[in-house]
């Protein structure tokens, strides 16, 4: 078993680490001069040694990041409630991309090549009931490129479910639009079949005193990289992104997210917890933050935990902090990884606990955190069960 | 008529320098309705033998049984040990973050007494007892003994042993860490464990305090991994006065201040 934690305390001077260093080949960069485009061929096709590519298997992104074509096309259902206007519109529809722009090649190449986008307005000033966006792969052995768009106007109160189910490989931009005042919650759910790729960026702009709530459950797919990047507009953003993965035998299961602060007195805090269990199961957790010199005030904490229940099973995690201004109310990190502890085990057997109850018990206990904060109680229960299965499957 | 019968038991732990053995032929009976303080210095192996009785996976049983109700405890599993009627107050109880308390209660509850305990009575019965021990019942909804005082932690364990009725009950150095209003509290619950049937209790302690609350039937004396004597309630008040000097060649106080 091999379990890497990459972790430092931080200072409040300007510093980065955990990036470019770490490979020793390239200079010292910051994450506010990463590349982004709209055009694919802006990027070059990484070859799997790039700063952001150096953790995922490149051979097994059914040439995503290598200009694959599309065959197939994913189904995209949403049910909504009243109130909340859902478009199927064209690649010239103006509101797209403006809630960010490609940060990887494959990024840039699902951009390019989506055919039609779903655009979901939730109506402001009122609170709407929880939408849900199911989207289904093209099927095993299709590519597919998808772009959602997701706008909660002004003082709108939302709730937005997205559900990835299926086979294939699917590469995808996700927009959140989160107005001023408005408070969107957001669960995205990869609970793809055993062959998908699933490459996706989400986007976020939050307006003045926006409230948005992201939680990612990824638990199913062979490769599963997802890219949550939170930009502010405006002063008073709040901005909390949750995530949960189970990672199993030969599983590929990467999140990296990047908090932007740019704008004075907003806050994030990201908290993402992984289990792992079998051969080859690997989660990747890079962790951005940069608090620009304008973003006076800021208050940001990001918190990376993996429980490697197994041996043969790795977890990398990379938190990276940089700091352009003294003036924050407090900024933090922390990572760690470890094996199940054997004397929580002890102490709950010791009570007459059965071991494999007692296994479930802290592995239920140690994700307990983040399901709390799943405001929909069907999806948490549906996690929930999902979560026991995966401790079924290997009789932990 | 539980008895628990532990014979000639040696115990080692496994060090960066190789195995060690600390435990070096223990021989001991405690029958229900007894109650036997263990008495001894620090690092004299009393926790060991907690815990290898208990069953904790660093301590290896190199020889020796232990027997409960004639069935050998050292051949069974962790929880088949507790289930089997034994119950360890740990020194230090563990955190398990994220699994309620009433989760855990309950949990333990339905494991040791072989059917989940009926919804009512059982709410009744954990709020009795966590009254019983002066528990905030806001205890119930937190994280099984995170962020626990020692004190709090203490009073927890006993509230255990007061819910699972185990037929033998270890203490492992419940006293420690305790001030005089929670060493009575606490002191209180094993007593009424004591009461509430044919029930023997191991009560391991460094001081002499805890006794004059829970007094014992018999007192050992702990010392370089064996039992070096025994006899009844007056060998306390002996230590108390002499220590452990005469065991173990230098002076360490059994009495505080």
């Amino acid at each position: 078993m091999a379990v890497t934690t990459e972790q430092q305390q931080h200072g409040l001077t300007a510093h980065s680490h955990g990036r470019a260093e770490k490979t020793g080949s390239a200079p010292i960069s910051s994450r506010a001069d990463h590349f982004t485009s709209f055009d694919v061929n802006a990027f070059e096709v990484p070859g799997g040694r790039e700063e952001i590519w150096r953790f995922t298997p490149m051979k097994r992104l059914a040439n995503l990041h290598n200009g694959a074509e599309a065959t197939g096309k994913a189904a995209v259902d949403v049910k909504a409630p009243e109130g909340v206007v859902v478009e199927t519109v064209g690649r010239d529809d103006a509101r797209l991309g403006v809630a960010g722009t490609p940060g990887d090649r494959v990024a840039a190449q699902a951009w390019s090549a989506f055919t039609e986008a779903t655009v979901v307005t939730l109506p402001g000033d009122a609170k709407s009931e929880p939408t849900t966006i199911t989207v289904t792969g093209a099927g095993e052995g299709q590519v597919a490129y998808g772009h959602l768009h997701v706008h909660a106007k002004q003082f709108a109160e939302a709730v937005v479910v997205i559900d990835h189910r299926g086979s294939g490989a699917y590469a995808d931009n996700v927009e959140f639009v989160v107005g001023d005042g408005a408070h969107l919650t957001v669960v995205a759910i990869q609970d793809w079949a055993d062959d998908a790729v699933h490459v996706s960026s989400h986007h976020a702009k939050l307006g003045r005193d926006a409230t948005f709530r992201h939680t990612v459950i990824t638990l199913g797919g062979n490769v599963v990289r997802l890219t949550p990047v939170v930009t502010y507009s405006g002063r008073g953003g709040d901005a909390e992104l949750l995530g949960l993965y189970f990672a199993d035998a030969g599983q590929h299961l990467e999140h990296r997210t990047f908090i932007d602060h740019a704008e004075s007195n907003c806050r994030s805090n990201v908290v993402y917890k992984g289990a792992l269990q079998g051969e080859d199961a690997h989660t990747v957790w890079i962790g951005d933050v940069l608090i620009r010199a304008a973003a006076q005030g800021t208050e940001t904490f990001e918190l990376n935990r993996n429980l490697v229940l197994t041996d043969g099973a790795r977890a990398d995690s990379v938190p990276n902090l940089e700091i352009e201004t003294g003036e924050i109310e407090g900024a933090g990190h922390a990572s760690a990884t470890g094996r199940f502890d054997d004397e929580q085990l002890f102490y709950l057997q010791a009570r007459g606990i059965p071991e494999d109850q007692a296994r479930r018990l802290v592995v239920r206990g140690f994700f307990h955190e983040i399901l709390l904060k799943i405001a929909v109680p069907e999806v948490r229960e549906r996690l929930e069960a999902a979560i026991e299965a995966e401790l079924e499957a290997v009789g932990v | 008529m539980a008895t628990l019968e532990i014979k000639d038991l040696h115990v080692s732990v496994n060090t960066d320098e190789g195995s060690k053995e600390i435990l070096k032929g223990v021989d001991l009976t405690i029958n229900a309705g007894e109650t036997h303080a263990i008495m001894g210095p620090n690092g004299s192996g009393k926790s060991t033998l907690s815990y290898a009785i208990a069953g904790h996976p660093k301590y290896e049983i190199t020889s020796g049984s232990v027997l409960l109700d004639g069935e050998n405890v050292l051949d069974m599993t962790v929880d088949e040990r507790a289930r089997a009627g034994l119950f360890l107050a740990m020194q230090y109880p563990v955190e398990v973050p994220g699994v309620s308390m009433s989760n855990f209660l309950r949990t333990a509850a339905t494991a040791v007494r072989g059917e989940a305990p009926k919804l009512r009575h059982w709410v009744k019965e954990v709020k009795e007892a966590m009254s019983d021990l002066d528990i905030d019942p806001a205890f119930a909804e937190r994280s099984v003994n995170e962020g626990f005082s020692g004190g709090e932690k203490k009073r927890h364990e006993i509230l255990q042993l007061g819910l699972l009725k185990p037929k033998i009950a270890i203490l492992d150095e419940t006293d420690s860490g305790l001030d005089v209003d929670a060493l009575r509290v606490v002191s209180e619950g094993v007593n009424r464990f004591k009461q509430s049937g044919d029930v023997g209790v191991m009560l391991i302690t460094h001081y002499t305090r805890i006794l004059k609350y829970i007094s014992p039937d018999f007192v050992h004396v702990f010392a370089t991994g064996r039992i070096v004597e025994s006899g009844g309630p007056e060998l306390a008040d002996q230590l108390e006065a002499e220590g452990y000097v005469k065991y173990i060649g230098k002076q360490e106080a059994a009495s505080i201040g």
